[in-house]
């Protein structure tokens, strides 16, 4: 016996809404206060790598951005131009995650395809970002353990670049169940849903991205 | 078969409580906008004004992409209110959150 499409087999609910949709929104509220705990931790201790430099330790004299310390100047890690970029990808990212959805919705199989291919090239463009700049901190000797500013810092666009991973391979299935049939203007709910994660994890980048990034002590 | 099979009537398009969807015209727009918004909050960075304006600006610039995203991208603006309520909620208290942990520890913005 075949199974009726997802979007035929959504029941009435007593609020009105479809209940995997309530749950992705309860998931992400969530997720708030998950992503929310983490860059409040990193605004608490990114202060805290100046102690260890103060007392001598050179090898923990990593910092975000330019800085002078006891008469002696340090370059900074953060390499604005460049997390720019990422950002503006990701943001760009959602444009066509919200493009694809609108296609799907009206029919358009071939305009979804083309942008949920291109939100996950740029989801994928972003994550090699991080990567890179993963890479070349550690090269510069930052590392999870060299002090509080490397352990949060790592820990809170680690879990970040983490979301956007999922996300990829959330797209990358969708491509796949598309190119199979099986997902047309009938079960668009879970490219929407799909779509409702997608921008949460951009969202929290344009929060790290000024939180973290753009705004030094 | 569904329920509303059973009952003898057709699936809704819309729910209760939602409005029709912005076409990609609107949705392009936003995307030029928040690139804007984007490019403003970096030129904010390198401008090297006083610390007390810049922090000011890049906060708002940064609260108004998330709205963006949140109300047009996510369709919040025009989805069930619940649904609002229910993420509202969550920044509510991620909020609550923040403020506690950084007054606790002594911890600011800048």
């Amino acid at each position: 016996m075949e199974h009726a499409p997802a979007a035929e087999r959504a029941l009435e609910t007593s609020t009105g809404i479809d209940n995997r949709k309530l749950l992705m929104w309860l998931f992400l509220a969530s997720e708030c206060l998950f992503f929310g705990s983490l860059i409040a931790a990193y605004l608490v201790y990114r202060g805290d790598h100046e102690v260890p430099c103060r007392a001598g330790d050179l090898a923990a004299c990593v910092f975000p951005t330019d800085r002078t310390v006891n008469g002696v100047e340090y370059e900074g890690l953060f390499d604005i131009p460049f997390t720019s970029v990422s950002a503006f990808v990701l943001l760009m990212s959602s444009v066509s995650m919200v493009l694809s959805l609108a296609a799907i919705q009206r029919g358009d199989q071939r305009g979804f395809r083309v942008w949920l291919m291109t939100t996950a090239l740029l989801g994928i463009v972003f994550v090699g970002g991080q990567a890179f700049e993963f890479t070349e901190f550690h090269e510069k000797g930052l590392s999870l353990g060299t002090n509080l500013f490397g352990t949060t810092f790592f820990v809170t666009t680690g879990f970040h670049g983490a979301h956007v991973t999922v996300g990829v391979l959330i797209l990358l299935s969708l491509l796949v169940m598309s190119f199979r049939g099986r997902l047309g203007q009938a079960q668009s709910l879970h490219v929407e849903l799909a779509g409702l994660y997608w921008h949460f994890v951009d969202v929290v980048f344009v929060v790290i991205f000024s939180l973290i990034y753009l705004l030094q002590p | 078969m569904t329920l509303s099979e059973i009952r003898g009537k057709k699936e809704p398009a819309r729910r209760a409580g939602e409005r029709p969807h912005p076409g990609p015209r609107l949705y392009v727009t936003i995307g030029v906008i928040l690139a804007l918004g984007e490019a403003s909050e970096v030129a904010m960075f390198y401008a090297g004004l006083p610390q007390w304006p810049t922090v000011a600006v890049l906060v708002a610039l940064m609260v108004v992409n998330f709205f963006m995203v949140v109300l047009w991208f996510m369709h919040l603006l025009f989805d069930n209110r619940f649904l609002s309520s229910l993420f509202v909620g969550g920044l509510v208290l991620t909020g609550a959150l923040f403020v506690v942990v950084l007054a606790t520890l002594g911890a600011g913005l800048f």
